[in-house]
């Protein structure tokens, strides 16, 4: 009876007290996927086909709108539409990208739990990216030089990505390199050598590449896009990438395939044909012997072109370039659709020089558990492997943070929650790239002083154009009152009073700091070198754990700093040494003038070393000395004698040269840490270049669903701040809205909830304040309007997945989200 | 033990006799099928003459490389009976395989242009179109013979399929029979509704001195012989207990025949001083069956450190490298994951509450929790009871983020993990853990966590 209710609660059109009370509790971020995706727009097209049986038919949802069930999925029940603005922050959703989602050969438009749903920006950039300049504007610290703000954070972004791009194209290089020999070899041994006794006896395997990329399959696709075109520029033009979701049969592997290669072999083969291959692959049956027919016919065209002096991009690869077919993740693939395929191919391989790339994330391992050793020993299988991520993540954080190119920096914090995203949850370099894409939007969205966040030259410049507001907002910095109350009072009172005075300080202050960062990189790595030789890593192994702690405070103040210089001082010579040189050439190097003097000490003491050597020896002799007389006593008691003795004369001996020089260099070495490497909260003017604000991008980076959807129906004023909803403890307030009061009373149930009861302790709370002293609410008549209410209340709860009609008892819906019983 | 080959070419009368075709023949046919000459003269007894009407199906079974479809392809076309040959593996649906027939049918003639595409989609089409194609032709008053390699991939294509070839030459009223080759018996064909039954031939596996012979015959020129036949016999030594596929102690004998050759050439030995040849080459062999026959590294690596005379320890094989890098919590998740697919559920208590006081593990179990768990396989847990549990066992706090989440998503793609019922099931999504116990110590390890003391088979 309840069903039939519920359904003509559908029927008829929603409330007015209906709408959800869930507020995204974020700014909307940087979305450029359109107005489609704006709350707004959900909300209509939810209101339009509200349905407590949606998810059932997810096939009508938007895009969008699917993208948040990818959370139940994911393991997060709590499907929240009002999350998607965080989803899709620049253009593509954020978080499936950030999850090392793939799905498994399901199809992907059609289902309601699993799917990636990325939007490509449109071509229509310049647009979308006045508007974003607009959006800048609208932002809430005014909009004092916005569009300044926006062309610097361009600029900087576009610099970033290519050195990034840079970056990943030189780690992949050796990876590259190898596999392109690899295919070069592959095919090549056979060809002309088919009169030789062993070629011939020998079975003919597929080569076979196994390429190891590690669990961050977010970055893998950057990997094989370079591959392709690596391949493409050296190897062959027939390249077909294939992933697990495409292939759920061998037939769909064959048409996906035959597609992909058909296609390609049209970029090489003239434009005039084009339609004739477009006509022709629909009719063409999808078998590996149209495929070789295919691959006969278009050798043929190419030898044909190269030998009429045609001398198209073809001429590059072999006389018959090999086919390579990349699977993409290898774990999705089901066995069969390997196994046939691989048979297969091995029929054809005479006439079909085939290739295939296994793309492996885990362990190679898995060729031998997907494929059965009668079809293993088809194949010769060669290994790659690629560069671990977290050196990889080491590079890049080398290259783009310690460095005093960009003048854009990370505060501690911040840096922290990206590594540990890193490092807790992904592994993706990719999502770190991204991660700092999002600090440097927030920085310049938020900041209204980050015009001055450029290359100091143009940052000078900009000072002196500052209006009288921004002028205000230096005053404002707290870095800068401190330097104010540092100041004499007559100087104190032209900084504050003095716009032109101001930007004149201001200018200077820049410089420092300028000069600090260029300081700091060097003498961290300094630091870097020695720490990094020391037992057990008082100060981390990696430069990026010395970062963070030398952004976090004084590191000389620290406990580890003070345990890292005793074992310094216990170094050995030539330890001690091979650091001095490497430090010499870090300082040398160093984009920083100041550190002629230090050069000069440090080489200093490296030639007072050598000088040593000669007492060493010395040194030396008396030792030996001393052993071979200890050697010569075989009588125990006179051993104990002599190594007590040796023992006190060690005690009491004065210390050696060679320990004093190593003391001075340690203390030099601990002159210049406290010198430079002052965190740079304690630098005026920081907040300028410091993006420090680490809850934003918590919130963005590592949103928490469940959290956020829990604050909302358990203390709607979180989101809505409407005073009315102020909230009073643990009762339940009846001006909140229905979906609250229903959350908040099924948290007082046990797995199963009795509709009957929950329906009446609703009842019971909205009809509570409204007629405070009435007895007419003992009429055991429920109010249609509030039985409406109540309903409606349910199935979005039930939308949001925390209920889910039960069959165990009647009248019963089962809890879904843990705490019940 | 040695069998002579030049013996067996002397002998100058066929072994098989046949009225229908020249003695030449039959001599040339038999020294290219060696040791199967009593299943090849039962088939030629089958076939009859040419234009005899044959049996209408013949099944030949037997194991991996017993030489099914080499006989097969050497006596039909030894003898040039029309014929056509197709792949069913390579033929993946219907309509595939009998377009290939067709086709290659159109390709037996030399009347018929061969451009026409054939279309046919049901059995039915098949029937009529063949018996266009036959007709056009010469093939009428021959034996048309039809082979199906691989034929068990016919039992998944449409019902109609097996029991229409049975009996396709009552159907077409022509003179054809067909012939399956299969690896697995007639008895695991034989659909429900019944069907034609075939004339059922068994290859039987090659003896060792089978393999020893065929082996033999493809002496490299440069070489004798006897001489080679020597090394097959060590080869065989080495190989016999682990692999008898002939093309795979074909590929590995011609992988490490240079090696064998190596104190000859270089003039050490000569061609018969078979003990010194064989110190040489045994424990090479052995180390050829733990690595490249195993597909730990592949063929050319193989033959790349046999030319270099490297030592093999530089190369890992593909076993070697069982170590999988994972972010923290999800090292913490894969653990959590086996713990609920091992451990019964009422022993959660006991392992992760603080007060859970003593519980003997004999009175504590059932019956039938007495047998490990680690012999029963892993059993599903919901999401719930993972995360309670990840929860007790990570040191600080782990907040429900979003990225916990799709990081059970990711281990289920990288098959760590594996979702129980439908992929779709959105609420009490359940999992099961597919690793096993050596792998996740490894992952325990690196993290500073005892996953034994946790594990309720080792209490």
């Amino acid at each position: 009876m309840l069903l039939r209710k519920q359904h003509a609660a559908i029927v008829a059109p929603p409330g007015g007290r209906s709408q959800l009370p869930l507020h995204h509790p974020f700014p909307p971020a940087q979305g450029r996927a359109g107005s489609y995706h704006s709350q707004d727009g959900v909300r209509e097209w939810r209101r339009a086909h509200w349905s407590p049986f949606a998810r059932r038919r997810q096939s009508v949802l938007p895009p969008c709108v699917r993208t948040a069930f990818h959370w139940e999925a994911g393991g997060g029940r709590l499907g929240s539409t009002r999350a998607l603005p965080v989803l899709l922050a620049a253009g593509r959703c954020v978080r499936c990208r950030g999850c090392l989602w793939r799905e498994r050969g399901g199809m992907s438009t059609c289902s309601v739990s699993k799917g990636c749903f990325v939007f490509k920006p449109s071509p229509k950039k310049r647009r979308v990216s006045q508007k974003t300049a607009i959006h800048f504007r609208d932002g809430k610290n005014g909009s004092e030089d916005s569009e300044l703000r926006f062309d610097t954070c361009q600029s900087l972004w576009n610099q970033i990505k290519l050195e990034t791009e840079q970056i990943q194209e030189d780690l992949n290089k050796q990876l590259l390199d190898n596999v392109v020999s690899f295919l070069r070899r592959s095919h090549s041994e056979f060809q002309g050598k088919t009169t030789e006794w062993t070629y011939r006896m020998k079975s003919r395997e597929i080569p076979t590449a196994a390429l190891v990329l590690g669990v961050n399959v977010t970055d893998h696709d950057l990997t094989f896009r370079n591959l392709s075109e690596a391949l493409q520029n050296n190897i062959t033009p027939y390249i077909a990438l294939l992933e697990a979701k495409d292939c759920s049969g061998i037939k769909n592997l064959m048409q996906k395939l035959m597609g992909q290669l058909m296609n390609c072999s049209t970029d090489v083969a003239s434009l005039e044909d084009e339609d004739y291959v477009q006509v022709s692959q629909n009719r063409i049956r999808c078998s590996m012997k149209s495929l070789v027919d295919w691959y006969e016919s278009v050798t043929k065209k190419t030898d044909s072109e190269t030998l009429s002096k045609k001398r198209t991009s073809s001429s590059k690869h072999q006389q018959s370039p090999p086919v390579v077919v990349i699977f993409k993740d290898m774990e999705s693939f089901t066995t069969k659709v390997l196994q046939d395929f691989i048979v297969i191919s091995s029929q054809h391989i005479c006439e079909l020089p085939l290739v295939l790339i296994f793309g492996i994330a885990t362990s190679p391992m898995i060729i031998h558990s997907l494929l059965p050793h009668s079809v293993s020993s088809l194949l010769c299988i060669e290994l790659f492997q690629s560069l671990s991520c977290k050196e990889h993540l080491s590079t890049v954080i080398d290259k783009l943070l310690l460095t005093s190119r960009f003048p854009f920096k990370l505060g501690e914090k911040v840096l922290q929650v990206l590594i540990n995203i890193f490092l807790y949850h992904d592994f993706s370099v990719w999502n770190f790239i991204r991660g700092f894409q999002l600090c440097i939007v927030e920085h310049f969205y938020s900041q209204p002083l980050s015009v001055l966040c450029c290359q100091l030259a143009d940052a000078k410049e900009r000072v002196n154009s500052l209006s009288h507001d921004q002028c205000e907002n230096v005053r404002r910095l707290p870095s800068f009152r401190r330097y104010v109350e540092r100041q004499e009072a007559e100087k104190q009172i032209a900084l504050l009073t003095a716009d032109s005075f101001l930007k004149e300080t201001t200018q200077k202050l820049l410089e420092d700091l300028h000069v600090y960062h260029e300081n700091y990189v060097s003498v961290l790595r300094c630091l870097h070198v020695f720490t990094c030789s020391l037992p057990k890593y008082p100060l981390g192994k990696q430069i990026r754990e010395l970062h963070c702690a030398c952004l976090e405070n004084r590191v000389w103040e620290t406990e580890d700093y003070e345990s890292s210089l005793q074992l310094a001082r216990m170094l050995n010579k030539s330890d001690l040494e091979t650091i001095l040189q490497q430090c010499v050439e870090i300082l040398v190097s160093s984009a920083g003038n100041e550190f002629d003097k230090a050069v000069e000490k440090l080489k200093e003491f490296l030639t007072q070393f050598q000088k040593l050597e000669a007492e060493a020896f010395q040194e030396q002799d008396v030792s030996v000395s001393s052993q071979k007389e200890l050697q010569k006593k075989t009588d125990l008691y006179h051993l104990q004698k002599t190594l007590l003795e040796l023992k006190d004369s060690r005690r009491s001996k004065k210390l050696t040269k060679f320990e004093m020089l190593r003391f001075e260099v340690v203390d030099y070495i601990d002159s210049l840490v406290r010198n430079y490497l002052v965190p740079a909260d304690h630098k005026t003017l920081h907040e300028v270049v410091y993006f420090n604000t680490a809850s934003v991008l918590r919130g963005h980076l590592n949103a928490a669903p469940r959290i956020a959807l829990h604050t909302a129906l358990n203390n709607p004023y979180n989101y809505l701040k409407n005073q009315a909803l102020k909230s009073d403890g643990g009762s339940i307030s009846n001006k909140a809205p229905d979906i609250c009061i229903v959350y908040k009373l099924h948290l007082e149930c046990g797995r199963l909830i009795n509709l009957v009861d929950w329906l009446e302790a609703f009842s019971t709370v909205v009809t509570a304040v409204e007629e405070p002293n009435a007895d007419t609410a003992s009429s055991d008549q429920v109010d249609d309007i509030i039985h409406a209410r109540f309903i409606r209340a349910v199935s979005e709860l039930e939308l949001l997945g925390f209920i889910k009609p039960s069959k165990q008892k009647t009248d019963h819906v089962a809890r879904l989200t843990w705490g019940g019983c | 033990m040695r069998v002579q080959v030049t013996d067996y070419r002397n002998i100058k009368m066929p072994n098989l006799e046949h009225p229908a075709y020249p003695a030449a023949t039959l001599l040339q046919l038999e020294s290219l099928v060696p040791c199967r000459e009593s299943q090849v003269s039962l088939l030629l007894s089958i076939f009859g003459e040419r234009h005899h009407f044959s049996f209408p199906s013949i099944f030949i079974y037997g194991h991996t490389s017993s030489g099914k479809t080499y006989v097969m392809q050497t006596l039909l076309s030894t003898l040039q009976l029309p014929h056509v040959f197709v792949n069913c593996v390579e033929c993946f649906t219907s309509r595939l395989l009998l377009e290939e027939i067709l086709t290659q049918l159109q390709s037996c003639s030399p009347e018929t242009e061969k451009t026409s595409q054939v279309h046919c989609d049901t059995f039915n089409d098949f029937v009529r179109l063949f018996k266009q194609a036959v007709a056009t032709q010469e093939l009428q008053d021959q034996t048309l013979y039809i082979v199906l390699d691989r034929a068990e991939q016919l039992r998944e294509m449409e019902a109609n399929i097996l029991p229409a070839f049975l009996r396709l030459q009552e159907l077409t009223d022509r003179n054809v029979t067909v012939i399956l080759l299969s690896e697995i018996v007639w008895e695991l064909f034989r659909p429900n509704t019944g069907c034609f039954e075939p004339f059922a031939l068994y290859f039987p596996d090659y003896s060792i001195g089978h393999l020893q012979k065929i082996l033999s015959q493809n002496h490299p020129p440069e070489y004798s012989a006897d001489f080679y036949s020597a090394y097959i016999n060590i080869l065989l030594g080495v190989f016999y207990n682990v692999c008898r596929d002939l093309k795979e102690l074909q590929h590995l004998a011609a992988l490490n025949f240079s090696k064998y050759c190596e104190p000859v050439a270089r003039g050490e030995a000569n061609e018969r001083d078979s003990r010194k040849l064989w110190k040489n080459i045994e424990p090479h062999l052995k180390k050829a069956m733990q690595t490249v026959y195993l597909r730990e590294i592949s063929s050319s690596q193989w033959e790349h450190l046999q030319r270099d005379d490297e030592e093999l320890g530089q190369l890992k094989g593909l076993s070697a490298h069982t170590h999988v890098e994972l972010p923290y919590y999800s090292k913490f998740l894969l653990i959590a994951a086996y713990l609920a697919s091992y451990n019964p559920v009422r022993t959660d208590k006991r392992f992760f509450l603080k007060h859970h006081g003593k519980i003997r593990k004999t009175n504590f179990m059932k019956k039938h929790e007495k047998t490990s768990n680690h012999l029963l396989g892993p059993k599903p847990f919901p999401l719930d009871r993972l995360l309670a549990i990840l929860y007790s066992i990570v040191d600080n706090r782990v907040a429900p983020t979003a990225n916990i989440f799709s990081q059970i998503t990711s281990l289920v793609t990288l098959q760590l993990l594996s979702t129980v019922g439908h992929n779709d099931q959105l609420d009490g999504p359940r999992y099961k853990c597919t690793v096993s116990l050596d792998f996740i110590r490894a992952v325990a390890r690196t993290v500073n966590f005892d996953v034994i003391k946790y594990l309720y088979d080792f209490l």
